[in-house]
């Protein structure tokens, strides 16, 4: 278990170390009106989105599935939001959009559910459905405009400071909520189990489609909220281009995270450290003076290096020391 | 053995389908809009598309295969950039060509290879790969590069006259040899039926004896190339080479590979399909651009509703 | 028939002193093996006695440790199934290798297909395999898709495949598992017509009679050692069943003394009539008690499994009705037999009982967890007392409750396991296998605890290969012959050799002790 985690905090510290020696600057933090700020506060603040929307895919993968559709149901999230508040100042108003925005999303996820749970068919087919269709749902929306709010309570959500910014705040205490319940109900169990060994799970009698249900309306959820903090970040709904490829991005945060996409055993610990990778390298990127675009190489060797480290077969072929596994 | 009057066999169905789904389409376009129905609208649909059929014939092979490339729109987007920088560095055409060709397929080999030799799945894989391509165009130039070539500007602007005042270019010439070779390997060579052995079930073609490993890296391979070759006609359909070129085109060639008849389980689906995928895309743009009050985002719900259908179609058959 | 009486042939395989051992499993010994030109050679052997690695050593599967393989007179070492087949090996397996989604003439030939100007000759090639396939009488358009075919058909196809190169041996898996009896009757036809011509061929079949109907020598292995080769004409049934099953009494013995027999007078627990499924188990009446261990007796692929998978709902009944209690049960799975108080544990353990990379505690308390949902988790505390109870209870060992399940004994995995649905405190607990592969002491345990089990009023369904340890702890017997219920037995008064002689069948009339 700890030892999974050795590889992503060893990348991460890599990266660290290597803004340290090229950006000393990258760690100064300052107070300013009540708000922290820094390159670590960015990192945060930006990794924010791609962690929670990380935490959500972290279950849907360790059920030996896959959500190709959050960016698109983030996009619909901050759409529907904006679209609501429109000109409206008030906070009230805000918060309804939210919470209609993310009623939908749960409805969305619940449809993922049903194409994956109800019918059966290859997760990565059935949310590309979605993936697809999403992004016209959204644009279909806002109309193909960019809608621009100007709403302070809104703004909140993705560009306020609680000393922290609030955005990761909000991501720390999902993270910390799902802990906690994976953890005190059943439900982290079941989860591995149907992930691990369907077949043995349903002759335990457990209810694998209430559970595959379970994750993905979680995984659209977090979607939503993620997708309110990427339009509150602008005060704008770009449907678009909000959230666009950030289901990759997730993905990879949790390969990287030691989570196998082939299912089972999760580690969210793992998760928050793939996000965390992955953002780094994307500020680390930026700050050393690389056009931010080629951070994708970077990301690319990343998680290339990571699965090869991981892989049981590249571990045989460069002689690592022996995984011992005992059948 | 049944003797239903006519012997179509079931496995041809869904590419009979998506046939089906295009006529209509396009009847319904005709019966609709004065002008849809000539010649010229068909052969746009093939100018405006050649470099997804290309892209979408590569895609087959490895979909087929049991396997899924998500780097072909981003190696798109490279091989436009290279052909670009490198005619504007003077390089002479055929050179940019082979070098576009050869990068292609070496990411697809080396793809191939990572995925076969240590084991990782093909969508993380080719994730890897689709970063890697993208952040190389970036790598190259930030910026959007124009193509001022004469020989390849030519090539691009020439107009093959067609019986009836049809035009077509180069590109759509191409694509139907593409289509062409690939439907020769994949129907006629040994390589090509392994392609369908190993996508049926990988362990059966490896007890029948046969090549899994090479045709296992091989589809990568030829998605690599196909994609190159589809950068080089999206080239000359665009005459730039840019690192935002081709966003999302992946999820297009997916989906026509699916509408298309493909199951994406692999071993099941023909080249025909993909490429009768590609035209209802076409179809269904050329339609909404044709309406004029319909926006362009009903493209994408569309077409997210056509791959539901399709994938319900296709699971109730599985289940039959 | 050619049983070669005076003078033999060489044989055309020869395996000498072949060992082969998989981590924590020896799974051949010192095996011998001889397969003459133009015999049909059967290889017995109960599950886990290693008839499938004797054959994946030969074909080219497995590189054995030790001994050698000799074909044709040379040594050979296949490194490959298609360096096998290029020597002249064809094997035929129990599931269908072929692909489903190709023509009959693509899985026959491919990989061998007939070219004309660098592609695929595909008339030469329908023709070359509906000529292969006339050999064999099998009259199907090669054109045809394989998929389009009954199993049935597709066996016969991949036989066609196995002939279509110049084959010296012919190795059938189990090809008859899924064949009804007039397919079986067109593959002997088929065998016989090979086995003429030269072809050596290994076969394996769990049915007896089809045993002694086409073969002419056998082989037979238990525990991954070789027991005896033999004339088939020159070994009586009862024989070659105790020869397979063998008598391990030794550590046993002590718990026989101890399980007295009794004679449970509990009211009716379950009854079963007509209940059946098509092409697993024929429609049978079974009537369990509380507090009584019915022993299900008969050979692998004779429906025991299968019998005990209706009656715990994981796969659905086409047939026939269930009473529980007195009161109809619908089963419409895993879910509504737990509710009802039934545990079934599988007799493949990774496959289907065990979570294999969760720990103890999560495999011990898994089926409880789900009959309760995730939102009402155990208590933190009632679960510790619960995994302290039945590690100590079944000696479970290591007996550290986060230790991952795969990192675990065979045996002690059996317990988790069995742990797994005590904690349920089911009122019917069927058993399928239970102690298979695990260790003398382990079975031991189990034993002990199934009677303790009963003693307390549980009803146990008990299934095992071995059927002195069935004869033992049953008080009542139920024989299974080919996916048919042939008698039942009362468990006090029966011999193991009774058993034997009802699971040999052949002649014998269909009686119902009891």
């Amino acid at each position: 278990m700890k030892n999974r985690l050795l590889w992503p905090l060893l990348a991460l510290a890599a990266l660290l170390l290597l803004n340290l020696i090229v950006t000393p600057s990258f760690f100064s933090l300052r107070m300013q009106d009540g708000a922290l700020y820094g390159g670590l506060v960015d990192v945060l603040k930006n990794g924010a989105p791609t962690l929670l929307i990380a935490l959500g895919m972290t279950l849907v993968i360790a059920t030996r599935g896959i959500d190709l559709s959050v960016g698109a149901v983030a996009a619909i999230a901050g759409a529907v939001t904006c679209v609501h508040i429109g000109t409206s100042g008030s906070a009230g108003t805000a918060i309804a959009g939210m919470a209609i925005a993310l009623v939908l999303c749960a409805v969305l996820g619940l449809w993922n559910g049903f194409l994956v749970a109800g019918l059966g068919i290859q997760p990565i087919i059935a949310t590309l459905v979605l993936m697809t269709a999403g992004r016209g749902v959204a644009m279909l929306v806002t109309e193909g405009q960019i809608v621009t709010v100007n709403n302070t309570a809104y703004k909140q959500v993705g560009a306020g400071f609680l000393v922290l910014p609030i955005s990761i705040l909000i991501s720390l205490l999902v993270l910390g909520l799902v802990a906690f319940v994976t953890r005190k109900t059943a439900l982290g169990m079941l989860i591995e189990a149907v992930g691990v060994n369907p077949e043995a799970s349903r002759l335990a009698g457990v209810r694998s489609r209430t559970i595959i249900w379970t994750v993905y309306v979680f995984a659209a959820v977090c979607a939503g909220i993620a997708g309110l903090m990427i339009s509150s970040n602008v005060s704008a709904a770009d449907a678009n281009n909000a959230g666009l490829w950030i289901e990759m991005d997730a993905i990879l945060a949790v390969v990287i995270g030691g989570t196998s996409l082939a299912g089972g055993r999760y580690s969210l610990t793992g998760t928050l450290l793939g996000a965390l990778i992955i953002q780094t390298l994307t500020t680390t990127v930026y700050t050393i003076g690389v056009a931010p675009e080629v951070t994708l190489v970077f990301k690319a060797v990343v998680v290339i290096a990571v699965c090869l480290v991981q892989a049981p077969k590249a571990r045989a072929a460069l002689s690592f020391r022996k995984v011992a596994v005992p059948s | 053995m049944t003797t239903l009057a006519p012997r179509v066999p079931s496995r041809f169905l869904p590419v009979l389908a998506t046939v089906a789904l295009f006529v209509l389409a396009f009847g319904v376009g005709s019966a609709r809009y004065d002008g849809f129905a000539s010649g010229q609208v068909i052969a746009n649909l093939f100018i405006d598309n050649a470099f997804l059929i290309v892209l979408a014939a590569g895609m087959t092979f490895v979909i087929l295969s049991g396997g899924i490339d998500l780097s072909v729109g981003s190696v798109v987007a490279l091989s436009t950039m290279v052909t670009a920088s490198g005619l504007q560095a003077g390089w002479p055409v055929p050179l940019v060509v082979v070098a576009v060709l050869l990068i292609g397929s070496t990411l697809g080999l080396l793809m191939g290879l990572v995925i076969h030799k240590f084991d990782i799945q093909p969508f993380i894989v080719t994730l890897a790969g689709m970063f890697l391509a993208r952040g190389l165009c970036f790598v190259i130039s930030v910026e959007s590069v124009s193509i001022k070539d004469r020989t390849f500007r030519d090539v691009a602007t020439a107009a093959i006259e067609l019986p009836g005042g049809v035009t077509i270019t180069y590109n759509v010439v191409i694509a139907l040899l593409v289509v062409a070779a690939a439907m020769y390997v994949l129907h006629r060579t040994r390589f090509g039926r392994t392609v369908y052995a190993v996508g049926g079930s990988e362990s059966s073609a490896l007890l029948m004896g046969l090549p899994t490993t090479r045709v296992k890296v091989g589809v990568y391979v030829i998605s690599g190339l196909c994609s190159s070759l589809a950068g080089l006609l999206f080239s000359l359909y665009m005459l730039s080479g840019y690192g935002l070129h081709a966003v999302g085109m992946e999820l297009d060639a997916i989906a026509a590979v699916v509408i298309g008849g493909t199951l994406l389980a692999g071993g099941v689906g023909y080249v025909l399909g993909g490429l009768a995928g590609v035209l209802v895309l076409g179809t269904i743009q050329t339609l909404i651009s044709f309406q004029g009050t319909l926006s362009s985002w009903w493209t994408k719900i569309v077409i997210g509703v056509l791959l539901l259908v399709f994938i319900a179609v296709q699971r109730t058959m599985v289940r039959r | 028939m050619t049983p070669p009486l005076n003078e033999p042939p060489p044989p055309v395989v020869e395996m000498r002193g072949i060992s082969l051992a998989f981590p924590g499993v020896k799974a051949l010994q010192d095996v011998d093996f001889r397969l003459f030109p133009g015999e049909v050679h059967a290889l017995m052997g109960e599950n886990g006695a290693g008839k499938s690695t004797l054959i994946k050593t030969l074909t080219g599967v497995h590189r054995p440790d030790g001994g050698q393989v000799v074909l044709g007179g040379d040594e050979v070492a296949f490194s490959s199934p298609g360096e096998a087949q290029h020597a002249g090996i064809s094997t035929v397996y129990q599931e269908v290798n072929l692909c489903a989604n190709l023509t009959v003439a693509e899985n026959i030939l491919l990989g061998r297909e007939p070219r004309r100007f660098g592609g695929i000759d595909f008339p030469a090639m329908r023709k070359r395999a509906g000529e292969v396939l006339a050999r064999i009488g099998v009259h199907i358009d090669p054109g045809s898709s394989l998929g389009e075919h009954p199993i049935a058909v597709q066996q016969l196809v991949a036989i066609a495949r196995a002939i279509a190169v110049d084959c010296r041996v012919l190795v059938l898996d189990e090809p008859t598992s899924s064949l009804d009896a007039g397919e079986v009757a067109e593959l002997f036809r088929i065998m016989r017509v090979l086995r003429d011509e030269g072809v050596a061929i290994l076969f394996v079949s769990h049915f007896l009679d089809q045993v002694y109907e086409i073969s002419d020598r056998m082989t037979v292995l238990r525990n991954g050692s070789l027991v005896g080769e033999h004339l088939t004409a020159d070994v009586d049934r009862r024989t070659l069943i105790a020869q397979m099953i063998g008598r391990d009494l030794g550590a046993l013995e002590a718990i026989e003394d101890a399980a007295e027999k009794r004679h449970p007078d509990g009211p009716v627990l379950l009854h079963a009539s007509e209940l059946g499924r098509r092409g697993a188990i024929d429609p049978f009446d079974l009537e369990i008690r509380a507090g009584e261990v019915v022993g299900l007796a008969g050979l692998l692929g004779s429906g025991r499994t299968e019998l005990a998978r209706l009656l715990f709902g994981a796969d659905r009944a086409d047939s026939g009705r269930l009473v529980v209690d007195g009161k109809p049960l619908r089963l419409r799975g895993p879910r509504s037999a737990i509710a009802a108080g039934i545990a079934f544990s599988s007799e493949d353990r990774k496959g289907e009982g065990l979570v294999a990379d969760l720990s103890i505690r999560d495999n011990l308390v898994l089926a409880m967890q789900a009959a309760r949902g995730w939102t009402r988790p155990l208590p933190r505390r009632t679960k510790d007392q619960l995994v302290e109870k039945y590690l100590k209870a079944l000696d479970i060992r290591p007996a550290n409750p986060d230790a991952l399940v795969r990192t675990l004994s065979g045996g002690n995995q059996q317990k988790v396991l069995l742990a797994r649905w005590l904690v349920t405190e089911p009122r019917l607990l069927i058993l399928d296998e239970p102690t298979r592969g695990i260790d003398i002491g382990a079975k031991a345990q189990i034993q002990q605890l199934v009677t303790t089990l009963a003693a307390e009023g549980t009803a146990v369904l008990f299934i095992s290969a071995e059927l002195e340890e069935v004869v033992r702890i049953s008080d009542r017997i139920v024989v299974l012959r080919d996916r048919r219920k042939i008698a039942e037995l009362d468990g006090s008064v029966t011999g193991v050799d009774e058993v034997v002689e009802l699971i040999a069948g052949g002649a014998a009339p269909e009686k119902v002790v009891s």
